[in-house]
């Protein structure tokens, strides 16, 4: 029992004296995860609205598809990115293997699903009758389009933070495509893995705790937001 | 508000562009890894070049590397990327030519790697040996064994009593993976009939060194180790060595270039530079000394002067490359 809370010790240790390794690691999970829900989000609500209202064949399939790929598993993503970016792949030529753009990649993919689909039941959640007001009063179908997304923008933030969730805390992309590297690619999810395999308790609680903490943090602002 | 989101994922953008030095402009030699980051590029000049080293799991696990690496860093105006895989995942990444250099310790597969003409310029650099490790109470009862005489009793007590003794395999295609192979031969059984899924005595980890070790003192289990890491490792685990003696149980560590011409795109000097770095008399000493003070012994043995011991060319372990 002691390794524990002497584990706990170590971690609030770490934490509070800002211990530059663990600020690495979290930084480089920020930035990999947010610069992937960014861009997930870039694509994904402008696709759902698209998907929403627009009446063509296979529609009800691709939903159909989409919805099932929210389970899509992390190290599915992982190889078939390996496999297309290793320097023999179709992609090699970029040369982005073992790299943070590559983990990005990863994650962009992976949430993409998730992001589309909740996007289009947001905007499919908005009223008709709203629907109805915007279109009577004479708008474009882009300002329509931007009417209707401002209306769900609540649901859609929850779409978002979703798959921020999912990017942050995902580990089997983030070790096949990124390769664990100390001080490039190590995030926090593989450093858990090899800190915990290797009996480095105090260090995998440390960036187990911050890694709850940023979950937290991104909750409760959309909460916040959602509230106003 | 709406605005206000989108202005921070604006900043949030543009921050992630400089880490990840998304920059886009093309460089004159690609290198396997992408431009530094920003807090780079102000420290050092623009042409600080990126080594990425793909090493086996035993040598990552001691921290020579971290060493070895924080001193050629200084020295070449480089910075070095370690990625830290079983000897068969490392010869994968090679095979691919997705890193510039691999440090190994499996010589049957090396000569393959480069008969094929993945890799050139093959240097000694350092060796050691393995160990049988076990519970101090050594159930099977195999202290000062030969390493054969211990495998092969490990065995048939674990096959009679799997509850008090087992052994776990790194099972990952190492190359300490690869000696365990290698010794279950010599003791004449066959590797893929004979011990793998043989019973529940024998536990495949499919994991690193250091894991497999903490993964043997869960079970108290027996387990075959480099003595760096499980020397590294001590404090961590109540497992002991039981068994040290046999030529069996040399360990020998080697660097190898991944061959430019096969795989354009690898970085072909720096590269170099790292092996002639790793022969040269002062890394040898910082090999030789690397831990005497940490543990009280040394976990690696200088290759210079030893190559007779190995059982390797002296131009292996001496000459560098052109």
């Amino acid at each position: 029992m002691g390794f524990i809370i002497d584990g706990i010790l170590e971690a609030v240790h770490l934490i509070v004296t800002l211990d530059p390794d663990v600020i690495e690691i979290t930084a480089l999970s920020l930035v990999v995860s947010l610069t992937a829900t960014v861009a997930a989000t870039l694509i994904a609500v402008p696709f759902g609205a698209s998907v929403t209202f627009n009446e063509f064949p296979g529609k009800k399939i691709l939903i159909q598809l989409i919805q099932t790929l929210y389970s899509l598993p992390t190290v599915i993503v992982g190889l078939l990115l390996f496999l297309l970016l290793t320097r023999h792949g179709p992609l090699g030529f970029l040369g982005i293997l073992f790299t943070p753009q590559a983990m990005i990649l990863a994650q962009t993919i992976l949430v993409l699903p998730i992001m589309t689909g909740l996007t289009i039941t947001a905007i499919s959640g908005v009223d008709a009758t709203i629907r109805d007001t915007i279109l009577s009063l004479g708008a474009t179908r882009l300002q329509f389009l931007k009417h209707v997304v401002r209306e769900a923008r609540f649901a859609i933030l929850g779409a978002v933070a979703l798959g921020f969730g999912r990017a942050i805390s995902e580990v089997g992309a983030a070790i096949l495509i990124g390769g664990n590297i100390y001080g490039r690619t190590r995030v926090l999810t593989t450093a858990i893995t090899l800190n915990t395999s290797q009996w480095n308790i105090g260090t995998s609680i440390a960036l187990g705790i911050i890694l709850l903490g940023i979950a937290l943090v991104v909750n409760t602002v959309v909460t916040i937001y959602q509230q106003r | 508000m709406k605005k206000s989101i989108f202005m921070l994922f604006a900043a949030v953008m543009i921050v992630a562009a400089f880490a990840c030095g998304c920059t886009g402009t093309g460089d004159v030699t690609p290198t396997p890894t992408a431009t530094p980051t920003a807090a780079e590029t102000t420290a050092a000049p623009a042409e600080t070049q990126t080594l990425l080293i793909a090493t086996t799991t035993s040598l990552y696990d001691t921290g020579l590397l971290d060493a070895l690496k924080t001193d050629f860093e200084k020295k070449y105006n480089a910075k070095v990327d370690i990625i830290s895989a079983g000897t068969g995942k490392a010869l994968g990444y090679g095979e691919n030519g997705d890193v510039d250099v691999m440090m190994v310790h499996d010589r049957a597969r090396e000569d393959a790697f480069l008969a094929a003409g993945h890799g050139i310029d093959r240097r000694v650099f350092a060796y050691n040996f393995f160990v049988i490790v076990g519970p101090a109470s050594d159930p099977a009862g195999v202290k000062n064994m030969t390493p054969e005489q211990a495998f092969t009793t490990i065995r048939e007590k674990g096959l009679a009593d799997p509850a008090t003794v087992k052994f776990v395999s790194r099972g990952d295609d190492s190359g300490t993976h690869s000696k365990e192979k290698a010794i279950w031969k010599a003791a004449g059984f066959n590797y893929s009939t004979d011990i793998q899924k043989s019973g529940e005595w024998y536990i495949e980890a499919g994991t690193g060194m250091g894991a497999t070790l903490v993964m043997a003192d869960e079970k108290q289990a027996y387990t075959l180790s480099d003595i760096g890491t499980y020397l590294a490792s001590k404090d961590k685990i109540s497992l002991v060595p039981l068994v040290e003696e046999g030529d069996i149980l040399l360990n020998v560590y080697s660097a190898m270039r991944i061959n430019p011409e096969k795989h354009p795109g690898v970085n072909a000097t720096i590269s170099k530079d790292w092996i002639n770095y790793l022969i040269t008399p002062e890394t040898q000493k910082m090999i030789e000394t690397f831990g005497v003070d940490t543990y009280g012994e040394p976990l690696f043995y200088p290759a210079a002067g030893n190559w007779e011991k190995m059982g390797v060319n002296q131009s292996e372990v001496e000459d560098p490359v052109a």
